[in-house]
């Protein structure tokens, strides 16, 4: 496996890196006074929407979009389809960050977040709550996560020494690739367990809403639907952020591999589709959709989102082209994302006349983290192997 | 026989054993110490050999004080007076009087010197030379720095020994001063502590009697000799009405609406903000929830607070020291949601950016196969 992946090289001190820079070192501003004055200085949220933006995208549509590593996982080791396995690493850097950013942000959002660490302590912990399995799920997939990448920082640090700043490349870490390879398969299955647990109860969390949450959305099918709209997003970021970084990197198109993969994803948004219109038709709540307001306009749009890709890679000559993947893909992603924020926010009500838009603020801290995120992966593919070796013409 | 003993002085006291440990744990409650005091409390009361004696002087005072604590009710007066303490003195309820009762004073006096409470209750007039008190034909003046002397501890009982209370109101003919200013000037220096109040609760001058007996010693004081238990908190921080008055619903006057509806009566004078005292927890009388002044719709009127209490005019308002809730307390009124232009204007750009990098990467990725040339 070695074999396959190298580092890209270049200059990481880009424009956009600088510019991404930029926004993350506002966003920390914003972090700082938010400790400093408190949630109510930077968010709009309230007693009537404790969760906002935060939640909904760094934590809830966040980890499903850093389920890359979680889907590609199941295709190579569950299912043993060994082919894919270039995907594997840039699929898992793209998780690895997206994981921890999600579990950073948690403790911007909690109120008492120097009690958060309750949540670990077995004493205080409530066994009977989603959110703890939430939050110890996640706790722990953030590490396993570590665990399955390290192995490429340490190959980075023992092949590619010259790319790297001096103090990492200063201890031997031979010693520690051995332990990894003894029980790396161990932490593989654990890195498969963990988000099946944590992207359904995502979707639990919303149960608890009850009547607060419209019909659209409200329904005993939402741990399923989270679940297979997580690992459906998993196999699209591999495609988007494939395709999106052959053209930003300038490297070739990984097109025949990903329309393989991709040949995937009509079954998994077929069988999302069918359960999700199914269970509205039973629970008789599709009259709903016809309401002519925000809430039925985001469900056509969220709806229309997953069947545009179901409908264009039905057929396997577009699967084969770039174009078309790369739009499935982005549409699928956007189709989760939207997903994820009616069922957390545009479909939720708590009455009362609350209301809820992120404030400036808060959506920049968000900006923050996600420009963070690609930072990251800029330099780790810039510096370690993670893309897949590509034959110079 | 730790039992046993208060087996035995249950009896005495005429209750089971079970509600004299009860007692003991709601004073060491009341006092804010841990829960095991209530026991100790309870083995210092039986095992003591003797009851500590105890010396109850009298100036210019209503007998308010005395008349409070007869009506305590856990323990009585009658099992405090005749089984917790010894009562050596006392004008009102000593049974010789005349000669007889102040030679009494005298030989309680000499026998346990250093050793005994005194307690006192009324200020001490000290203009033209004490002769506004007098008491077997000496000045009360007199009589107290005798007997302060020899006490091991002074428990200034009420707001007039404590702070002088009603009879050192404005013009203060008498020269009304409290004992600690008296011995103070005398240069005795013998500890006092203060429970002001008119009348003070009794539970706080028992807590404090059972709290030397069990420790021998004085409990934690403020800088004006008030033990913190009991004067350690505003009537304001603890009152019942308190979210009325953080929600800014106040009675106007006596009767109206709000006055009915049991609201915050801070508008009608009332100095629970600048009172300490522990009246909205412990409460007056034994007669059930919500009897004490405020607790009945009349504003408190500071009784133990020095400068407020028969100084300050009645219904005038008392100056806040805490105009706000702590920010730990949710607020009254919750925005339910922000104006959120900044935050549309960014999500706009946000989309605006994003769907211009989308459309450029889709048209540079044309319909490549990977295979073949861009």
């Amino acid at each position: 496996m070695s074999e396959e992946s190298k580092p890209i090289g270049g200059e990481f001190l880009t424009t956009p890196f600088k510019v991404l820079a930029g926004f993350t070192l506002f966003a920390g501003l914003l972090v700082l006074i938010r400790y400093v004055m408190g949630i109510g200085a930077v968010s709009n949220l309230s007693d009537g929407y404790p969760w906002g933006i935060w939640i909904t995208y760094d934590v809830v549509a966040g980890t499903a979009i850093a389920c890359g590593g979680y889907s590609m996982a199941i295709l190579v080791y569950v299912l043993n389809k060994g082919e894919y396995h270039p995907l594997i690493r840039p699929a898992l850097l793209a998780s690895v960050f997206g994981y921890t950013l999600a579990a950073i942000s948690i403790f911007i959002d909690i109120g008492r977040y120097w009690q958060g660490y309750n949540m670990f302590w077995p004493k205080y912990s409530n066994v009977n709550s989603v959110m703890l399995e939430v939050a110890v799920c996640i706790a722990l997939y953030v590490m396993v996560l570590w665990i399955e990448f390290a192995p490429v920082l340490f190959e980075g640090m023992q092949k590619y020494k010259g790319n790297l700043p001096a103090f990492l490349t200063k201890w031997d870490v031979s010693g520690l690739q051995k332990i990894w390879s003894k029980f790396l398969f161990f932490f593989i299955a654990l890195g498969i367990l963990l988000p099946t647990m944590h992207q359904s109860s995502l979707g639990s969390l919303m149960l608890i809403a009850g009547k607060k949450l419209s019909p659209l959305w409200q329904t005993g099918f939402l741990p399923l639907l989270f679940l297979i709209s997580a690992i459906t997003m998993g196999y699209a970021i591999v495609i988007f952020e494939s395709l999106f970084s052959s053209v930003g990197l300038k490297r070739p198109a990984e097109t025949p591999i990903l329309a393989k993969l991709s040949g995937i994803m009509p079954w998994l948004i077929g069988t999302y589709l069918v359960i999700r219109v199914l269970d509205l038709i039973v629970r008789g709540a599709l009259g709903k959709a016809f309401a002519f307001n925000v809430q039925s306009l985001m469900f056509w749009i969220e709806n229309a989102l997953f069947v545009y890709p179901l409908v264009i890679l039905m057929s396997a000559q577009n699967r084969t082209k770039a174009r078309p993947l790369f739009l499935s893909a982005l549409s699928i992603l956007l189709a989760g994302l939207i997903y994820r924020f009616n069922a957390f926010l545009i479909g939720f009500d708590p009455g009362n006349g609350w209301t809820y838009f992120p404030s400036f603020s808060e959506i920049l801290i968000t900006f923050g983290i996600i420009a963070f995120e690609v930072m990251a992966y800029l330099y780790i593919v810039k510096k370690f192997p993670v893309l897949p070796k590509t034959e110079h013409a | 026989m730790k039992n046993k003993d208060i087996a035995s002085v249950s009896k005495h006291l005429g209750v089971s054993r079970r509600e004299f440990l009860k007692y003991c744990s709601i004073v060491a409650a009341g006092m804010g110490l841990p829960l095991g005091t209530g026991e100790q409390i309870a083995e210092a009361v039986t095992k003591a050999a003797r009851r500590p004696p105890v010396i109850w002087l009298s100036a210019q005072e209503c007998t308010g004080c005395s008349e409070s604590l007869l009506r305590a009710t856990h323990p009585t007066f009658e099992h405090l007076i005749l089984d917790l303490i010894s009562l050596d003195y006392h004008e009102t309820l000593s049974t010789p009087s005349g000669h007889q009762a102040e030679a009494a004073r005298a030989a309680s006096i000499k026998e346990n010197k250093g050793k005994f409470i005194l307690v006192v209750d009324g200020a001490i007039p000290v203009k033209d030379k004490g002769i506004y008190c007098m008491i077997a034909g000496r000045t009360a003046l007199d009589i107290l720095q005798e007997t302060a002397k020899d006490a091991f501890a002074i428990i200034a009982m009420g707001s007039c020994s404590s702070w002088g209370g009603v009879p050192s109101a404005d013009p203060n003919p008498t020269g009304a001063t409290p004992v600690q200013k008296i011995l103070t000037d005398a240069g005795i220096k013998t500890p006092v502590v203060t429970i002001p109040g008119c009348p003070p609760n009794p539970y706080n001058f028992l807590s404090t009697v059972l709290y030397f007996v069990t420790f021998k010693k004085l409990p934690e004081l403020d800088d004006l000799a008030r033990p913190k238990f009991a004067y350690g908190r505003l009537i304001h921080e603890n009152c019942e009405r308190r979210p009325h008055f953080d929600a800014g619903r106040f009675a106007t006057e006596f009767g109206d609406e709000n006055h009915r509806k049991g609201y915050c009566l801070y508008k009608l004078g009332c100095k629970g903000p600048e009172t300490h005292a522990n009246c909205p927890s412990i409460l007056f009388g034994d007669t059930g929830s919500g009897t004490w002044p405020v607790g009945t719709g009349h504003p408190c009127f500071g009784c133990t607070e020095k400068g407020i209490g028969f100084h300050k005019p009645l219904f005038s308002k008392a100056s806040l020291h805490m105009v706000t809730p702590p920010d730990t307390y949710p607020h009254v009124v919750e925005h339910q949601g922000k104006s959120a232009l900044a935050g549309i204007a960014v999500a706009a750009a946000a989309a605006g950016a994003a769907y211009a990098a989308v459309n450029n990467v889709a048209k540079k990725l044309g319909d490549d196969d990977g295979k073949g040339k861009k």
